[in-house]
Formats: C-alpha cells, structure tokens, sequence
C-alpha cells in the first residue's frame, strides 16, 4: 500500500517537472525583455514557495503520527519474541504467530548489523529495523492474514547475506 | 553563445591538470558502470562472479562511483573557481596523486585480498570476515579511502587559504555581509559554492577519517572496541556529506556554462546567498535519515532526519533549477550537448530528490529502507545529475564551435539519457515491488526487473563510451576553447 503510493506520488510529481523542463528548453520566440521575464518568474517562485509549505506542512505533521517507534516494553497482552541476528542465520525464540495480537519482536545481533525484514506470501515487505550488535529494537507488527511470512536481511552482512532467510507461521 | 575570445586564458598546467581530472573520472566511472552491469547480470540470473565476487564488485562499485564522482566534480569546481581567486595547481595534482594511490590500495584490498565489505564498511563487519579477507585487504581498503580523503583536504585547505586571503573570510565568500543588508558586490557562484562545499566535506571527511582510523586500530586491536551506533552514525555522516558535495560542486557547472549558452548573466541575489547558507548547516545535520530503522537512535533524531530532509536540498534547489528554468525561457538558447548535459543535470537533480523525499518519510522508509528503492532515487540525482553536469563541463571543454555536435555526440547524449532514465525507473519500481538491494541472488519473480536494467546499464555504458571517445578525441579543442 505505501509503496503503490510512494510509487504514484513519484510519478504524479516527476511528470509535471519533466514536463516544466521540456517547455522552458523549447520555449520561443526568444524574449529581449529578460529582466521583466526574470521579474515574473522570480514572483512565482515566490508564490509557489508558500503553497508548497501549506500543502507539504500537514502531509508532513500527519506522517509523524505513523512513527514505528516508542513501543512499550511493558505492555500487556502482547506476544515478545526475542530476535537474534547471526552471520547467516535468524535465531527466534518463537515462529508461530495469532491473527490480529500485537507481536513485540526485540531484534539485537551476535555478530555485526543486519536488517529484520517481514515479507508477505506476495513477497511485500511490511516492516523492518535494524539488527545491531549491543542494542535492542523494539519492533511492534500486527499480523492481519494467516500464513507464510519471510524474514530477510536487509542490511548487507557478508556473502549469504542474501540467504539468511526465517520462516514466520500465522494462524488464525 | 560566447566565441572563444570571451573566455579567460587557463594557463597550460592548469588546464592539463583539469583535464587529467576529467580523463581519470571518465576511464574509473566507465570501469563503474561496467561493475554495476555485472551486478543486475548476476541478479538477472546469469552466474558470472558467485555472491563472494558479487560483494566484492559491489563494494569496489559503490566506493569507487563516489570517488569518480568527487573527483570529476572537484575538477568543475576549481576550474571556475581559479578565475577568481589564485589556486595552487601543484596542490590540485596532490589530490589526484593521492585518489591514485588510494584507488590501488581501495581495488588491490577488494580484488587481491577479497574484501567485500560495502562502501559503508559498517563496523564490524570488515572485522568479521568469516574467512573471505584477510586483515590486511581491511586495513587496505581503509588505508585507500583515508588517503583519498586527505586528498580532499588538502584541496580544501587550499582553496580556504585562497578565499580567506581573497576576501578576509569564509562567511565573507559566502557572502553573508551582502546576505544580511550591507552594500557591494556579492561573491559570484562559484566562491559561493565552493564555500559551503569547503565547509561541509571538511567536517564530513573529518568523521570519516575519525571512523576509518578508529576500524583500523580494532582490527589490529580487537579490545580497542567501537559502538556500533556510533560507528554507523559517523559512517553515514560522512558519506552523506561528501557525496552531497559533489552535487554542489558539479552545480558550479551549471551556474557558469548555462548563462554562456543564454546570453543571461547568472545573478546572486540575496534570496541564493541565503539559500546557500541555510545549505550549509542543514546538509550537516540531515545525514539521521540513513538510521531511521535504527530504533534505539533517539527519536528526535529520526524526526530531526526527516524535518531536514524535507528542507535541506530544497534551497539550492529551488534557486538553482528554477533559476536555470528562468534563465533558458525564451532565451534562444541553442542547443547542443554541453548545454543539453547542463540542464539534464539539473533535472535529475531537481527530480530525482523526489523518490528520495519521499524515502525519507520515517513512515515509507519502513517499507523502503535497503529496498532498490534508493538506488532509484540516488541514480536519479547522481548519475542523471551529477554526471550529467560532469558530462556538460567536459563537452563543454572540447566542443567544435566551426562545426557543432555530430551524429555520434547526439546519439551518445540521448543513449546516455534514455537509458539512465530507464535504469532509474526499474530501480524505482522494484524497490515499490519490496526486492532488496545488496542481494547476489534473486528469487525468479524479480529476474525480469534485474533483465531490464541490465539493458538500461547497457545503454548508459554506450552512452558514456561514445561521450568518453567524443571528449578524448576532442582535446586537442580545448586549448583553443579556453585560451
């Protein structure tokens, strides 16, 4: 979902600039005046400033509110699985999960850093944090569908870095 | 466009100086982009090295793109920087005899001693060879990235001894009295540029060399231990700062050629003068958006990384690429490829920060972060922006002002361009389909992706190939360009 967006957003933002480029490079005739041209355009610039703050301001305190931070350790009711990364293998102290009960997964590494990935049965990444020697993330994920979850690597961490691959079960 | 008799003389050292520069850049960004073939024809399925020789080409890949770029967009920079304060070309060549010995050091460590562990080198990986490289080929490959790095500092020490003695100061070339209301003229662009560059690769190449001595020692001295976090936070600090400073270096470019080509000077206003210094704190202090899935980073940091994100290339930016707009808008302007490359630069500048805007909402990065998402956007600004400014400079330098551009030099620009955009755009829409970047291997569904960059890879290579043969072939021109 917020990759379709992140991708539609690139797009929708990308074209008109590309668009903007092509007309300014074969813009004619060619204008004598441009210091009234520089004039206009530098007010626009002006202008354009401000309307991009106020539509960006919102979009931007409102993605604030999505933070995956700040899970509480001490929650009740919620699954903890301790996550261990090695070179090149995923040690978990549980791989079997519930439809819908939050999971605190406590991500830390034995050896260098790696990256906790949780992939979908369509291959979608969903979420993920870093696993880091002498630290501990906390992350919080709430499965929605029963089934077969990947966990991969995404932080490079030597030759099969590539093949370090769990397997998460969600039943309902 | 101007004739040749508007151009100020270049002494004979000088410019053959420059020029091994950009001869240098070409022949290491083509040998690159040859590594970054290998890589998605691997991907692609085609077994050519196995993942030890992936990660090895990776890494020597990721290293040397951004030196090859520092290097040729240092070579912008002081090219027109040097008509307006006094430079030391002896100075100059040390940097390039210094990324040389660094260059062997940083390829012998990866090819001869095996070691693969990424540009990042993120402690303690080099450390933790699991039997693949040797303790030397580690100590080789930070040795080659010091000793580049001195390089660079080198340079800037010269370049702040010839703006502080020029102007009495570097807020002064920054031009920072004219900023804040006093009378007279205001530096031009490129005291301007290379100013903030000066200060901000300074502080970045600091806190590298910091990381890079700190890793060697720990290799020789395992007690001698390193937080991780720490660690991570100098190395992205570091690199953030100085691959961001090739883009303002390279920008220089823009500000030079482009009024050339339009017959309209380039005028520093208050509004770019501000936009520079404003530049130069935030570009410091946005690098925590390489660590927003680094959950024990404080949170305000994370929020700090996006917030600056948000609004540290945007001032530049917005000054440079719609003052480009403003100044090619009914100017007549006629076109060819150094002015093409030009403005090509600052499109994928300017819109190549939008995928990486967007990477750096905390919220996309938890989907996004190591995805090939972000080669997509940093392909965007680097290779169809960066480079692109490098490749207008260097067209720019050897063209034939009798005859023009012939058919090869307009087919390498559009091969160039076709097919970096292409490149790009599969390395966007596989990063929104979640395939990881930084992977030897790929699951059959993402084959087709890795099949069409790799015919994107290829076009850019050409592309480049043809603009390699057209600057060398041109060289005998630039003499006569520039004296």
């Amino acid at each position: 979902m917020l990759q379709s967006v992140s991708l539609l957003l690139t797009i929708l933002l990308v074209v008109p600039v590309t668009a903007v480029f092509l007309w300014a490079a074969f813009s004619r005739p060619a204008s004598v005046d441009a210091g009234e041209l520089a004039a206009r355009s530098y007010r626009l610039r002006d202008w354009s400033f401000w309307v991009l703050l106020a539509v960006v301001t919102p979009v931007f305190l409102y993605t604030l509110t999505l933070m995956p931070y700040g899970a509480d350790a001490e929650a009740e009711g919620v699954q903890t699985v301790n996550v261990t990364g090695h070179m090149w293998r995923w040690d978990l102290s549980q791989d079997e999960f519930r439809v819908g009960e939050p999971v605190q997964f406590r991500v830390t590494s034995q050896d260098v850093n790696h990256g906790f990935a949780i992939y979908d049965e369509d291959m979608t990444l969903l979420t993920q944090t870093q696993a880091m020697p002498g630290y501990t993330n906390i992350l919080e994920y709430t499965f929605e569908q029963p089934g077969t979850y990947q966990v991969l690597c995404l932080e490079y961490c030597g030759v099969a870095h590539h093949a370090m691959v769990a397997e998460l079960t969600v039943t309902e | 466009m101007s004739d040749t008799t508007m151009e100020p003389a270049v002494p004979r050292g000088a410019r053959n100086a420059v020029i091994t520069y950009l001869a240098t850049t070409v022949v290491v960004l083509l040998l690159m982009m040859v590594f970054g073939l290998l890589m998605r024809l691997e991907q692609a399925g085609m077994d050519l090295m196995g993942a030890a020789g992936f990660y090895q080409v990776l890494t020597a890949h990721g290293a040397g793109m951004v030196g090859a770029v520092a290097l040729g967009s240092s070579a912008v920079m002081w090219y027109f920087l040097r008509r307006h304060v006094e430079l030391s070309t002896g100075v100059f060549l040390l940097n390039l005899a210094l990324f040389l010995l660094g260059a062997v050091l940083i390829l012998g460590g990866i090819f001869i001693g095996g070691f693969a562990g990424a540009w990042t080198f993120l402690y303690p990986l080099p450390q933790t060879p699991m039997g693949l490289w040797t303790q030397a080929a580690a100590a080789s490959f930070f040795l080659g990235l010091l000793a580049i790095g001195v390089g660079f500092l080198l340079l800037y020490i010269d370049i702040a001894r010839a703006l502080i003695t020029n102007y009495g100061g570097l807020g002064r070339s920054l031009g920072l009295p004219q900023l804040f209301g006093r009378a007279g003229d205001p530096p031009p662009p490129a005291v301007v540029a290379s100013t903030m560059v000066l200060i901000v690769n300074t502080l970045g190449i600091v806190a590298g060399a910091a990381i890079l001595s700190m890793s060697l020692i720990n290799l020789y001295q395992p007690g001698f231990e390193i937080d991780s976090l720490w660690a991570k936070n100098l190395t992205y600090f570091f690199g953030h700062v100085f691959i961001n400073a090739t883009i303002y270096m390279a920008v220089i470019g823009v500000y030079e050629i482009l009024p050339r080509y339009t017959g309209r000077p380039w005028k520093v206003s208050r509004v770019f003068l501000a936009a520079w210094a404003a530049s130069t704190v935030m570009v410091l202090l946005v690098y925590p958006h390489h660590l927003l899935m680094d959950f024990s980073q404080p949170t305000s940091l994370h929020v700090l990384g996006q917030v600056i994100s948000y609004t540290s290339g945007l001032p530049v930016l917005l000054v440079t690429a719609w003052g480009a707009l403003t100044n090619v808008y009914r100017s007549g302007i006629r076109w060819d490829i150094a002015s093409g490359f030009v403005f090509l630069g600052v499109f994928g500048w300017a819109a190549g920060v939008i995928p990486a805007i967007i990477d750096a909402t905390i919220v996309v990065n938890t989907v996004m972060h190591n995805t090939l998402w972000v080669p997509g956007h940093f392909h965007f600004y680097l290779l169809l922006g960066v480079v692109a400014m490098m490749f207008g400079f260097m067209a720019w330098l050897t063209r034939s002002q009798a005859e023009g551009d012939g058919f090869f030099d307009r087919l390498g620009f559009w091969t160039f361009t076709g097919g970096g955009l292409a490149l790009v755009a599969v390395f966007l829409y596989s990063g929104a389909s979640s395939v990881p970047r930084r992977f030897a291997e790929h699951l059959p569904e993402w084959a087709a992706y890795a099949q069409l960059g790799s015919v994107a890879a290829a076009l850019v290579i050409l592309g480049t190939l043809l603009l390699a043969l057209r600057f060398f072939l041109g060289l005998k021109r630039v003499a006569n360009n520039v004296a």
